[in-house]
């Protein structure tokens, strides 16, 4: 059976669904990330649907899923690459994927999550931010 | 006046027999120079009906029509099936109205979605809903 790869870096687990999603592999990917954001205390996932054509209300509500079982466990989920088509579409079928953060690309996708969870590991910034060294003082 | 240009008929009963219609659809729009979002519209539509066909009524078949009614052309495709029938339509009609428990917004999407949108369903015999996306 087909299996959309997950992978980790980090924090993070990356997925990039590079075909049209059918039911049996979504509902498999919704399994398999929410298990290994369990497993491995993932603080972001990042998911690239730039190459899907196609999100109607069952994989919207899978995706909508996958947002919401990860912020009970702690995860942030960001969606990026959505088409303009696929946006459109999902507005006016009705399902605006309210909870699903989402962004252009996988950069900003990238950056949008580290924001959201206040990521310091290899950056600086957080040592040299004046207003870190108030709150600890 | 709405005239068929071609027909084309396809069973559904099984997943496979999902992703043909899907590719057939996707074939038919773009052979009429449907544009992207049109065609995105259209598909998901079919991938919604196509669904309820399967979970509600264990299948049925498909029609895919090129219809032109004076300078445009569209994609008809008229889904029917032998199923248990939609008791109440006006109910199932409804944005979030589901007996599946899932968001119940199948049939009201697809209806936002397309041109024209057409339903007819009778308890204990089947249920035939024909959409209509102009290129
Ligand atoms: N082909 C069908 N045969 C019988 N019942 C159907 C069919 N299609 C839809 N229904 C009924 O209409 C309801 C609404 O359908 P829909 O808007 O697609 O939402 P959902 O599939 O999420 O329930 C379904 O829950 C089901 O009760
Ligand atoms: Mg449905």
């Amino acid at each position: 059976m087909d299996k959309i790869p997950i992978l980790r870096l980090g924090a993070y687990l990356l997925v990039s669904i590079q075909v049209d999603l059918y039911d049996r592999l979504a509902l498999t990917l919704e399994a398999d990330l929410v298990q290994m954001v369990n497993k491995t205390g993932a603080k972001g996932v990042l998911i690239d649907i730039s190459a899907v054509s196609i999100v109607d209300s069952f994989m919207g509500r899978i995706i909508g899923n996958i947002a919401s079982m990860s912020k009970i466990l702690d995860a942030e989920t960001v969606v990026v690459g959505m088409q303009p088509a696929v946006a459109i579409t999902l507005i006016e079928l009705g399902l605006p994927l309210k909870g699903v953060h989402t962004a252009l690309d996988m950069e900003k996708g990238m950056n949008l999550l580290k924001t959201m969870i206040g990521d310091s590991s290899g950056e600086e910034d957080q040592e040299t931010d004046p207003d870190y060294d108030d709150t600890i003082a | 006046m709405t005239l068929s240009l071609s027909k084309d008929t396809i069973q559904v009963t099984k997943e496979q027999d999902v992703v043909f219609l899907k590719n057939r659809v996707k074939e038919t729009a773009v052979k009429i120079k449907m544009g992207l979002v049109n065609q995105t519209r259209l598909l998901t539509a079919a991938s919604e009906l196509v669904r309820n066909m399967m979970r509600y009524a264990n299948g049925g078949a498909c029609i895919i029509e090129v219809v032109s009614s004076g300078r445009a052309n569209g994609v008809r495709l008229t889904f029917s099936d032998s199923g248990p029938g939609i008791p109440d339509l006006d109910a199932a009609m409804r944005d979030g109205f589901s007996t599946g428990k899932s968001l119940g917004l199948g049939l009201p999407g697809t209806k936002r979605l397309m041109n024209e949108f057409n339903i007819k369903s009778k308890v204990g015999e089947g249920t035939v809903i024909t959409i209509i996306k102009w290129n």
